[in-house]
């Protein structure tokens, strides 16, 4: 009836893991609570959870990422803790727990910070930049949202009932296999990773066909800004790479629940194919997230430069080149695997290739700054902290571009360092500098620009403090995922990067010290003109927030920096002579819906619970012909309430400019 | 809703699906009776997947080869240059380390 799911599953096996799960069952009821006290309840369900409004759907996102950040975080200073007093002991963890502590760390922070955290970012800000009304497809969007916190939800589940991997984020046969690892933890991440993964691909369908065919009159594809650019190459490649990882995952499902034999010895499987299918995944995945970001870099240093972005096509092409070259380079993730020299060697070298755009977009960026009068608001710090940091990072992927370095510094603390100064830099840095500069435009107010500064600050410094010393003990041959070790030398090295690791915390904290502070202040910060940085593209025309339609009327745009091209010419608040019904999709609740049945479906896979798999499989395939048997997924919002909320947002502008003036 | 023209009509779809269940079913089918011997049952499950791939653009994706827009031919063209370096890139690096580990 219940597969292997019995009460031992519960995680009385150690304190801090019943801890763990006290935490995460204690945190959820607190906000059950927190929204019926507030009696939000039927609120949450009609104006969020079942919209499928783009700005709503990329808030949701963003709310997502910030909390696995905060349990990808939690995972990261315990690791750092127990590495700074393992010396000779056991530290406070023991090995199975620390394990599964490093495998949830690194797949949170990929699966379910940084992706969530990007695709709502362009959620809300790509169809408001290309002067659009939504998505192309708004249903898929919500499905794809809810398919992601499936995702989440079955990785957050593993802390409560059963065990999460031990096998690390990349999770390699043969260790993953189930004769090495019966239980439930990587079932728990093959599952994860499946659900999100459709969800991705289905994100990265949706926002090709949104960039291509709903941009405004006039916008041609070299009027596109940096950030649509990006957003589009990224997507083109979460379309492609995605399904690789799906068919890596999923053969590995079929080897560990159907007794199949694609990755293990037996039976002329092989299991350093699974490896190459992960990476030929993995490496698009990097610059899937690295991309938008470098988009976000553009637009705040064009912004708060007050400057044209310098070199704009060489951009664009940069950023087509590293999207093309991406597919080429995956093997340098397995380097040791055993092929010969020809073959490392050639992605030795295309390796070194794919670090030729991305030098070509930091001077994109410095010359932008160069004579520009450069307002150092936080999203302006990130980016310089970013550069900064990020050539370092670049650096030493070079180093372990050469086949022969790579075998020396494989799989120690100088791998951790290279990677993670390549993704808090270069993704986290940039989707925090989008946060506290899109921010206004999502809510209508601004974030703090003090608190702003001093999270910097904490994680710039605490970055440093945590992973300069990796690279160090990585020279000394200290191996990564260590839960203790015998060599005194590495001690004070580790309790340096345990540092960091705290400092890091005040960044945290002062971000959530940031977000209260903004929303206490909110009617003193409101952005009533919908433009507080005097920015330069089109998400700036419309309303902070803009309303459910964005637009009124669609912008017509004639230059690549569309709004400031309406300033200069004196249109930007031009209102036509009368409007029109607008057309906009309906909410629906099919998307929750089918992201409850898939993650059920995932815990019923997990656990062997054979008939809730199968009910749950129909439930998902019967939503989903009854939604595409809707005809009526539309609602119409007349010309009169159009000019009604129009009104609205022009008499608070006249009376902004009146006190102004 | 925009309703399929009469060549995209319920036909072509059905003709597409039984395509695809009969090009599924021949590799299970090789694959579950050793008919063949492996390198021969490789061979089959290769050139089934190579039609089932066309039968996918043909029917349910209305692709042809006399009347393809540009972008549809780009799209098609970079789908090429992809598979051809996922798919020839790990026969390379399998191959090559098949090689190393057998000999």
């Amino acid at each position: 009836m219940f597969g292997r799911l019995t009460i031992e599953a519960l995680p009385l096996y150690s304190a801090i893991a019943a801890g763990g799960a006290a935490v995460t069952v204690g945190g959820a009821l607190l906000v059950a609570i927190v929204i019926t006290w507030l009696g939000a309840w039927r609120y949450l369900w009609t104006d969020w959870l079942t919209s499928v409004d783009h700005k709503r759907i990329g808030v949701m996102y963003i709310v997502l990422a910030l909390i696995m950040l905060l349990r990808g975080f939690v995972d990261a200073i315990m690791m750092r803790a127990q590495q700074a007093m393992a010396l000779n002991s056991g530290g406070y963890l023991p090995p199975e727990h620390f394990d599964q502590i490093f495998s949830s760390h690194g797949t949170i922070m990929i699966f379910f910070m940084a992706m969530p955290f990007m695709t709502g970012l362009i959620n809300i800000i790509v169809p408001l930049q290309i002067g659009t009304r939504d998505v192309a497809f708004p249903f898929l969007n919500s499905l794809s949202l809810w398919l992601t916190a499936s995702g989440a939800g079955l990785v957050m589940l593993s802390l409560v009932i059963g065990k999460f991997s031990t096998a690390g984020w990349t999770g390699y046969p043969p260790y993953s296999g189930v004769e090495a690892n019966p239980g439930v933890g990587v079932d728990y991440w093959i599952w994860a990773i499946l659900i999100s993964g459709v969800g991705s691909t289905l994100s990265g369908i949706n926002f090709i066909v949104t960039i291509l065919k709903r941009r405004a009159p006039g916008m041609t594809l070299m009027r596109m800004t940096p950030f649509v650019w990006t957003a589009l190459c990224a997507s083109v490649l979460m379309a492609f790479a995605f399904p690789a990882l799906t068919v890596a995952c999923g053969l590995l499902a079929l080897d560990r629940t159907f007794g199949m034999h694609f990755f293990t010895n037996a039976h002329g499987g092989n299991m350093m194919n699974y490896p190459n299918l992960f990476w030929i995944w993995g490496h698009p995945e990097v610059y899937i997230l690295i991309l938008p970001a470098f988009g976000i870099f553009s637009e705040v240093v064009s912004t708060f430069s007050r400057k044209r972005l310098f070199g704009y096509e060489s951009l664009v092409y940069a950023t087509a080149a590293i999207a093309i070259l991406s597919f080429t380079v995956w093997l340098h993730h397995f380097f040791t695997m055993g092929s010969s020299a020809n073959v490392n060697a050639f992605f030795g070298i295309t390796t070194m290739i794919i670090a030729v755009p991305t030098g070509v977009k930091v001077f994109n960026w410095l010359l932008t700054m160069y004579r520009g009068r450069i307002d150092f608001h936080p999203s302006m710090m990130w980016t310089i902290g970013f550069m900064v940091t990020f050539v370092i990072g670049g650096m030493t992927g070079v180093l372990l571009a050469i086949p022969s370095a790579d075998f020396l510094m494989h799989n120690t603390t100088f791998l951790v360092a290279h990677f993670h100064n390549m993704i808090i830099p270069g993704v986290l840095f940039g989707y925090l500098a989008g946060y506290m500069y899109w921010f206004p435009k999502a809510f209508g107010f601004a974030l703090d620009r003090k608190w702003g500064l001093a999270s910097f600050w904490c994680w710039m410094i605490g970055f440093y403090l945590a992973f300069m010393p990796l690279y160090l003990l990585g020279f000394k041959g200290m191996p990564r995922r260590m839960e203790q070790y015998n060599d005194p030398s590495w001690q004070p090295y580790l309790m340096v990067a345990a540092s960091g690791a705290f400092v890091v915390l005040l960044g945290i904290a002062a971000m959530v010290m940031q977000l209260y502070v903004s929303v206490r202040d909110r009617k003193k910060t409101a952005d009533v003109t919908g433009d507080p940085f005097d920015g330069r593209t089109l998400e700036w025309a419309t309303s902070s927030p803009p309303p459910a339609y964005n637009f009124a009327v669609l912008p017509e745009v004639r230059d690549r920096e569309a709004f400031l091209d309406m300033k200069e010419r004196g249109v930007e608040r031009q209102r036509p002579a009368a409007y029109e019904d607008i057309h906009m999709p309906r909410n629906s609740m099919v998307g929750v819906a089918m992201g409850a049945f898939a993650f059920a479906f995932g815990f019923a896979m997990i656990w062997h619970i054979w008939w809730l798999a199968a009910a749950c499989g129909l439930a998902m395939w019967v939503a989903m012909i009854a939604r595409s048997s809707d005809d009526d997924a539309e609602f119409r919002i007349s010309a009169a309430e159009v000019k009604q909320i129009e009104d609205a947002r022009f008499r608070a502008l006249g009376s902004q400019a009146g006190r102004r003036a | 809703m925009e309703h399929p023209n009469s060549e995209h009509g319920l036909r072509s779809y059905l003709i597409g699906f039984v395509l695809a269940v009969v090009l599924t079913a021949i590799p299970f089918y090789v694959v579950i009776t050793h008919a063949l011997p492996p390198g021969r049952t490789l061979l089959v499950i290769g050139i089934a997947a190579v039609l089932q791939i066309l039968v996918h653009l043909r029917f349910f994706l209305h692709l042809n080869f006399t009347s393809t827009p540009k972008e549809n031919l780009l799209a098609i063209v970079f789908t090429a240059v992809l598979i051809f370096i996922m798919v020839g890139g790990s026969f390379w690096i399998m191959f090559d380390l098949h090689q190393r580990m057998a000999i």
